[in-house]
């Protein structure tokens, strides 16, 4: 069963520290939703943990089953089991959808051991159907042209190709419609195992009525200032966050604009 | 200084063009286009310097080649990039100058198509050779346009007759084996409302340290004619390449080209189309890899002189290491040409520190009633992608070749003839590693 451990972690990007020392673990088999309203740093942990190039970890410890993830390159993150469904995934013309798929798939599978064309036409027309996307999506350009609720899609059918150990999606619900969003959540909740993990990132609790999460934090500062059960979930969607904020004496939840 | 005497002179070219039968009128435009190139300054190309480059300087104009008895004897680096095994073939491979091999399916035949080498057509077929040779691309336009009329030592003839449509490519492979200078000449002549789609390979099979490639091709596409260019050009690196590829239109016809321009020597590429009749179409795609020091330049025009006409020019162009490559993309619609569209977009993708990478895109508007754009950029591989794609567990090599290749592929898709396009992938492969 995989472990994320995340102790202490600080965070800048251009010098400014956003995170100011988030702990958090996540484990195989568990949901997690960490929510905040917009600036507080919950995009800001997801990019950190996935190793985007522009942000810096000035201290703590990011691990997954031990293994240092903040030594790894990105490629190395996810092949060691990490996800990130990413909330503006970029655009990458004359690569098809599927060749980039089966590009990701063999490079976890590693040389020798390639995924056959068969089984991967199977499984990529299996989750396509799954997710009710247009079978023409497969030899699209990668996201390409996409609608943003195509490109959520995307990010939810590459996660159940890849079948991480971890996955972190960073805001998929933001820009979806309600069917969209039934879909999306159709796909985490099938993903749903002793094995699999997930952080889920959002700043609407609309989610999580169709993804049910075993614990939610709240974030403010760049920071969890407040962990519990689902019933947080439902109380910041009846009371917003000001009563967290009364509670805890923070005037501005803020760190910084987030991009 | 690189000497401007030109090595052969008026007795060679006479004695060169009698020993291969040739009609008085090709001895003619030979000898008068001998004495202009003397005369005539070498060509311009925007921002690149080429007064150094040595185009005209060579002992020999001629090297033997033997006929091929059969395709099977094909070096594997060309033999790939045919089929073999279909007898119906329509295949012309030539080693340095000379025709090794060519074949036309007999139905073809029948309906008036012609394809075979220069020589054959302009013995055979006079009257028509007359008619376009150096029509689209005029003597004295410069020394190397006049030094290639007077020295042309290859290529091949196409016509097809009207209404003729000719649904499989016609493929030509240029073997560049020893010879230190090839003048090769294409001409395709697609008649009224005829379909022809041509590929053609220019491959080196040798390294000389230093060889001449001097090309000219011209199409001519009547009215409603329809032709589809594609090409691949990997010629190795001691070669100097001048390369003109011109297209002609008629009323309503299109021409199409997809070029892969993959040389590894200096090289100054023209690529123009000139739509004259109403309604027709220009349409050029071309990608480029540079790679070592190579110095390239790539000029694509389109020019609009009838009414209602359409050009496109789209270059993608990737530079390495220390190659320089300059994109010049010129729109131009002249007077009269109402209505017409002249579009243009040129990217150019750096990979190295050293590389030079430079895209100009130009439109000279001489009519009111028209739409023109165009768009351009010189960058690097976008680290965003590239975390996109690590993201997935791609390594970073790996997720750059598949940003170049995406980038490289709306010329690689265009290419009709699936083992010439396999072969350009590997060229890419090859020259982007």
């Amino acid at each position: 069963m995989a472990t994320l451990t995340i102790k202490d972690l600080h965070v800048a990007i251009d010098g400014k520290e956003i995170l100011k020392g988030v702990n958090l673990e996540i484990k195989g088999g568990e949901f997690h939703a960490i929510m905040g309203p917009n600036g507080t740093g919950k995009s800001t942990l997801s990019a950190a943990i996935m190793g985007h190039p522009k942000y810096e970890v000035t201290k703590g410890s990011i691990t997954l089953d031990g293994q240092d993830v903040l030594e790894m390159e990105v490629d190395e993150r996810a092949r060691a089991g990490l996800f990130l469904a990413m909330q503006y995934p970029s655009e990458i013309s004359g690569v098809t959808n599927a060749d980039f798929l089966r590009s990701a798939i063999n490079a976890r599978r590693g040389e020798g051991n390639e995924i056959s064309l068969m089984k991967f036409i199977r499984q990529l027309d299996e989750k396509m159907a799954f997710l009710e996307m247009n079978p023409d999506m497969a030899h699209r350009y990668l996201n390409e042209g996409f609608s943003g609720g195509e490109k959520k899609r995307n990010e939810i059918l590459q996660l159940m190709m890849l079948q991480p150990k971890i996955a972190i999606l960073d805001e998929i619900d933001s820009g979806l419609d309600i069917d969209a969003l039934k879909v999306v959540a159709k796909g985490v909740n099938d993903m749903r195992n002793s094995d699999f993990g997930c952080l889920i990132i959002t700043h609407y609790q609309r989610l999580l009525n169709y993804i049910t999460p075993d614990y939610v934090h709240v974030m403010m500062q760049g920071r969890i200032v407040k962990s519990g059960g689902p019933e947080l979930a439902q109380r910041l969607e009846a009371e917003g966050y000001d009563w967290i904020k009364r509670e805890l004496g923070i005037e501005d939840e803020v760190v910084e604009q987030e991009a | 200084m690189i000497e401007t005497k030109l090595p052969f002179d008026q007795q060679y070219v006479r004695s060169f063009s009698e020993g291969r039968g040739e009609p008085d009128w090709l001895l003619n435009v030979r000898l008068q286009a001998l004495a202009q190139a003397e005369q005539l300054p070498l060509p311009k190309p925007d921002k690149t310097k080429i007064d150094r480059w040595n185009f005209t300087q060579f002992s020999a104009h001629l090297v033997e080649s033997a006929p091929l008895s059969s395709l099977e004897e094909l070096p594997e680096q060309v033999k790939v990039l045919i089929d073999i095994a279909e007898e119906q073939k329509n295949v012309y491979v030539q080693r340095d100058h000379t025709c090794a091999y060519v074949s036309l399916a007999d139905e073809l035949k029948e309906k008036g198509v012609i394809f075979t080498d220069l020589a054959t057509a302009v013995r055979e077929h006079s009257e028509l050779v007359q008619k376009y040779f150096m029509d689209g691309v005029k003597v004295n336009e410069h020394r190397l346009t006049a030094l290639h009329a007077a020295l042309v030592n290859g290529g091949v003839f196409v016509y097809v007759p009207k209404h003729v449509q000719i649904d499989v490519p016609l493929q030509a492979v240029y073997v560049h084996e020893k010879a230190e200078a090839l003048f090769n000449h294409v001409i395709i002549v697609a008649d009224v409302g005829s379909k022809v789609t041509y590929v053609e390979n220019y491959i080196s099979t040798c390294e000389r340290s230093e060889a001449i490639v001097n090309i000219v091709a011209e199409v001519f596409a009547l009215d409603d004619a329809h032709v589809f260019f594609g090409a691949v050009d990997s010629l190795a690196k001691g070669t100097t390449t001048y390369v003109n590829r011109r297209g002609i239109t008629g009323r309503h016809a299109r021409i199409e080209w997809a070029l892969g321009l993959m040389n590894d020597g200096n090289t100054i590429s023209e690529n123009v189309t000139r739509l004259i009749g109403d309604g027709s179409l220009g349409d050029t795609k071309t990608v480029v890899v540079s790679r070592g020091e190579q110095v390239q330049n790539f000029t694509t025009s389109v020019i609009h002189y009838g009414k209602h006409t359409e050009g496109y020019i789209l270059k993608h162009g990737v530079v390495r290491d220390e190659a320089t490559s300059i994109f010049n993309g010129i729109g131009k619609i002249e007077h009269g040409a109402s209505k017409s569209n002249a579009e243009q977009e040129s990217r150019v993708l750096m990979l190295s520190p050293k590389a030079r990478g430079d895209a100009n895109p130009i439109l000279l508007i001489d009519e009111d009633d028209v739409t023109a754009g165009h768009a351009a950029s010189v960058g690097r591989v976008d680290p965003m992608q590239l975390y996109y794609l690590m993201s997935r567990g791609i390594p970073k090599v790996e997720a750059e070749r598949l940003i170049i290749h995406g980038f490289l592929a709306p010329v690689v898709n265009e290419i009709p003839i699936e083992r010439v396009k396999k072969q350009l992938i590997e060229v890419i492969e090859r020259k982007v590693k």
